[in-house]
């Protein structure tokens, strides 16, 4: 058997400065669209700036290139929507302005503000003069109106540049014209194109000019990388305005003429559906009540005020039937789980061996925002207003429900108030298309918190084992086995990635297996190594959540590292720089210990730890410092989880092309915040059937008092990398590992499972299962401030 | 069905519903006043948090009949007309100079909290320190933690 030295670290071989330099001489192709002003197009998926697959056998490593190195889901996801013969369209406004409609759904990641910059940058423009909106689900799309796996600026970024390059180009010649000019002494600033004698013509008054009359392809060269204005520096948010003024309109503060709040009364047990209900008439009759009725999920009411609607909800006397997992709890999932664990491959005693198992426990998705939609449904036709990450999926299984062409329902994608995976999902809008049928009124259904925390999508239970072959100061084998209760993907994700996955090296993956393959890398020369998923369907309610299965093979792997430097007496930042496969990925680690200051004095019960990761063409690299004192463990704060605090985080980050610095320093903050949740503070307990956590005084995301005092992010600006790469999940997976690896250090204890506090003592009283939702309090005028 | 009386953000604001109604309902769905948003309704989340004679409250957990005539109920809608000189409360333009919201639901409970948390620390004598800023109970699912913090700093400096 092989095996392998650290110093045989080496970087992959590309040609990085030549595809940039392709770049600037490289041509695309867009389509001139005939409009009575102009309008230009181009095809999401059909060009890139470099081939995303590199050459394998250009490159001889180690441990050999794992499928996700090659082939990553953001290649799945983008290579999905390339036969999509429609388009994205830049319409140059008679008012000057530029307006474009995203096809992906923004909960708060910011792809608004960042789309704005990447058309501004190639009209130069000023990003406010950019106007984006979310495209209503478009069906001919198809794979091409997904959001999910941090994909949409790796995917959008090209087509974008190139309709709004064509665009700039056909102002300028409209502007050549009516000034007699010349195209090359004319500039373009701010939506004016001027010329040498200081004669100037707004975007406005060239629209129609530069209009096509038939519609015809045209090629365009895109603005050099040397020449960006916008690109690459921090703007804030497009709605930041909007969002502390309280304007922004979420779907639930919609104004949709008689969609009065409506409600759903839901079983004790997971997925519990009602039999009968054996007061409908004197619920009826209660104030505020307009409707209620037995639905598939549960009881709907519709009443003047969500309030009315919920009292209405907890009167309902119901007679339910058995859910998808009656009896079930902690214990008797990881039994299922260790049933289906797959053996390790590579025998125990090469070398020293090194093995771990740990247990990872059912985490919330939920969002602050719970599930809502608003529907009207009439005889034959629908329309839907929620937020929705797959809306063409929604529409199509919406139609289905309803027996309706999917082209009679229209749905109306709205911002959304956080996602995390949940909004993959569109739960609500199918039950709230549902309602509205069997009311014949429109709907603006939402989810009680409990519903949300109880019923919801959840990060489904696990176990990681791993096991290590050491020989010497080389690492001969690097085995992972992830078992899983199955992670749901919704059609729209599965259906893209079923298009695709067959190109990833190894091909004919069934979804979750082409997620895990795509997803998964060990990012060191670790000799031997494999990673290997098995699911168990146990007909929980799971989604993608935010990094998918990162955060936990992160942790055990992670874990394993640290050991496996003990083993061979090297520092773990030490090992990581020696041990990592790319000189890209090395200098992340370096980057990280240094700003770290990585090895500095720590007090007793405290320590420092590291964890990097390698996912959506970036790397990132966490140095934490973790309090595990007594007098910090122990410290009380009222309905709430404290323990071990993080008090400083460092993060580098490579995430190739960044469009706007500050945009990414916030997605890797909450990935980070994310982290120290799903490593300490935050799970849900099954017991009996269900989850026991129906809010957040029992569900401890992380809160102002775990987050760490001190976190400095920093985002590589001189990333090798032509493109952007993926942002939206990037800060947990190597937090989540560095936290681990801290705590250990720290305190010399080795966990066997994750969070570390869920097996401690319930720090609350669970709320009831019946009546479904806790009665809200009176006393709010007692707790002023 | 009971009528009420009380002033929301500057103006008398009047309307027939039941006592029992929690305020937070009242605003939302019958007043159309959709700045305070439900995160929990059991006054956990705070992401209801309002003034109410210029203290912060959750209306999720109090019954609109114990709202008085003269109860000054203030949402993030108000917040910057409270302020002398127009244009947007100092805490909204800290917000907004270091870009705290991602998806910006949480944000208005959390300004309003914020700006009450400086009050109180102003009339008690303490600083505005992290220590203050972790007596606030606002969650943000979106993890902008960090950026509160700094915002809340920079918004009491100016207040």
């Amino acid at each position: 058997m092989p095996t392998h030295r650290a110093t045989t670290t080496r970087s992959r071989p590309t040609a990085e400065p030549a595809h940039r330099a392709d770049v600037k001489r490289r041509s695309f192709l867009g389509l001139l669209v005939a409009a009575p002003v102009l309008v230009t197009a181009a095809e999401i998926g059909r060009q890139t700036l470099v081939d995303s697959v590199p050459d394998a056998s250009a490159v001889a490593l180690p441990s050999a290139p794992q499928p996700a190195e090659l082939y990553d889901l953001l290649d799945v996801i983008r290579d999905s929507a390339r036969p999509t013969a429609n388009l994205i369209t830049v319409k140059v406004n008679k008012d000057g302005t530029v307006s474009f409609a995203l096809p992906r759904s923004d909960n708060g990641q910011g792809i608004i503000t960042s789309t704005q910059m990447i058309i501004a940058e190639e009209m130069n423009l000023d990003p406010d003069q950019v106007v984006v909106t979310l495209a209503d689900a478009r069906p001919e799309l198809v794979f091409n109106q997904l959001t999910g796996g941090s994909s949409t600026t790796f995917s959008t970024y090209t087509p974008i540049r190139v309709a709004a390059a064509l665009a700039q180009g056909r102002l300028l010649g409209a502007a050549a014209n009516e000034l007699d000019q010349d195209v090359s002494v004319l500039t373009s600033r701010q939506g004016l194109i001027t010329g040498p004698n200081g004669r100037s013509l707004p975007f406005g008054d060239l629209t129609a000019k530069a209009a096509a009359p038939v519609t015809e392809a045209a090629n365009v060269v895109l603005k050099q990388r040397e020449k960006f204005t916008v690109i690459g520096k921090n703007r804030t948010k497009s709605d930041a305005l909007a969002m502390v003024t309280g304007k922004k309109k979420f779907t639930t503060d919609l104004r949709i003429p008689d969609a009065l709040p409506t409600v759903i009364c839901r079983a004790p047990d997971l997925n519990g559906f009602p039999r009968s209900v054996g007061n409908l008439d004197a619920v009826r009759a209660m104030p505020g009540v307009t409707d209620v009725v037995k639905v598939g999920s549960g009881v709907a009411v519709r009443a003047k005020t969500y309030g009315q609607a919920i009292d209405a909800v907890d009167a309902l006397e119901v007679r339910w039937a058995a859910g998808t997992v009656p009896g079930a709890d902690d214990e008797s999932v990881l039994r299922k789980l260790r049933a289906a664990e797959l053996p390790l491959a590579v025998p125990k005693g090469v070398g020293t061996t090194l093995e771990s198992d740990t247990v990872f426990y059912f985490r919330s998705n939920s969002s602050l925002e719970t599930n809502c939609a608003i529907a009207d449904v009439r005889a034959n036709s629908a329309t839907i207003w929620g937020p929705a990450k797959s809306p063409i999926a929604a529409q199509n299984d919406i139609a289905r429900k309803l027996g309706i062409p999917q082209n009679a329902v229209t749905f109306h994608v709205m911002e959304g108030g956080g996602s995390f995976g949940r909004k993959l999902f569109y739960d609500a809008a199918l039950e709230a298309a549902e309602v509205s049928k069997a009311m014949g009124k429109p709907v603006k259904l939402m989810w009680t918190r409990a519903d949300d925390s109880r019923q919801g999508r959840v990060h489904p239970m696990a176990t990681t084992r791993v096991r290590a072959n050491v020989v010497g100061d080389a690492v001969a084998s690097f085995e992972i086995r992830h078992t899983s209760v199955a992670t749901e993907t919704n059609p729209g994700l599965s259906e893209a990635i079923t298009a695709s996955a067959q190109k990833a090296p190894g091909g004919n993956l069934t979804v979750s297996e082409s997620i895990w393959e795509t997803t998964q890398v060990t990012p060191y020369n670790v000799g031997v190594s494999t990673r290997f998923l098995s699911e168990v369907d146990m007909r929980f309610n799971t989604s993608s959540m935010r990094n998918i299965y990162s955060p936990d093979v992160a942790t055990a792997r992670e874990l394993m590292v640290d050991r496996i430097a003990a083993q061979m007496g090297k520092d773990p930042y030490e090992f990581r720089s020696e041990f990592t496969k790319l000189e890209r990925w090395k200098k992340v680690v370096d980057r990280a210990a240094k700003e770290a200051d990585w090895g500095k004095s720590m007090a007793d019960g405290t320590a420092q730890g590291i964890g990097m990761h390698v996912e959506y063409k970036g790397v990132a690299c966490a140095v934490v410092e973790l309090d595990c004192r007594p007098e910090t463990v122990n410290r009380q704060i009222r309905q709430a989880r404290t323990g071990p605090r993080v008090t400083k985080v460092t993060y580098v980050v490579d995430v190739g092309l960044v469009i706007n610095p500050r945009g990414v320093r916030a997605q890797m903050m909450g990935g980070i915040n994310d982290a120290l949740a799903m490593t300490l503070t935050s799970s849900l307990h099954l017991t009996d059937g269900h989850f026991v956590e129906a809010s957040w005084d029992n569900y401890f995301y992380t809160r102002q008092w775990n987050t760490p005092p001190e976190m400095n992010i920093i985002v590589v600006e001189d990333s090798d990398a032509p493109e952007p790469g993926g942002v939206g999940e990037f800060g947990i997976a190597a937090t989540c590992g560095a936290i681990a690896c801290a705590y250990v250090r720290a305190t010399g204890k080795t966990p066997t499972y994750f969070p570390l506090d869920h097996k401690d003592p319930l720090p609350f009283t669970p709320y009831p299962t019946s009546p479904p939702v806790p009665p809200s309090p009176t006393n709010g005028l007692e707790t002023t401030f | 069905m009971p009528n009420h009386t009380f002033r929301l953000n500057g103006e008398p604001v009047n309307v027939d519903v039941e006592d029992d109604v929690r305020l937070l309902w009242v605003i939302r769905d019958l007043l159309g006043v959709t700045g305070p948003k439900y995160g929990c309704g059991i006054n956990v989340c705070k992401a209801c948090t309002s003034h109410i004679n210029g203290k912060a409250f959750n209306p999720c957990s109090v019954p609109v009949g114990a709202i008085k005539p003269t109860d000054e109920v203030t949402t993030i809608e108000g917040l910057a007309a409270t302020e002398a000189g127009g244009g947007l409360h100092p805490m909204q333009q800290a917000w907004i100079d270091n870009d705290v919201a991602q998806c910006g639901y949480c944000q208005p409970g959390q300004i309003m909290a914020a700006v009450a948390k400086v009050r109180q620390c102003r009339a008690e004598g303490r600083e505005v320190d992290d220590a203050a800023i972790e007596e606030l109970r606002n969650i943000c699912r979106c993890g902008t933690y960090n950026r509160i913090r700094e915002a809340i700093k920079a918004g009491a400096e100016k207040m």
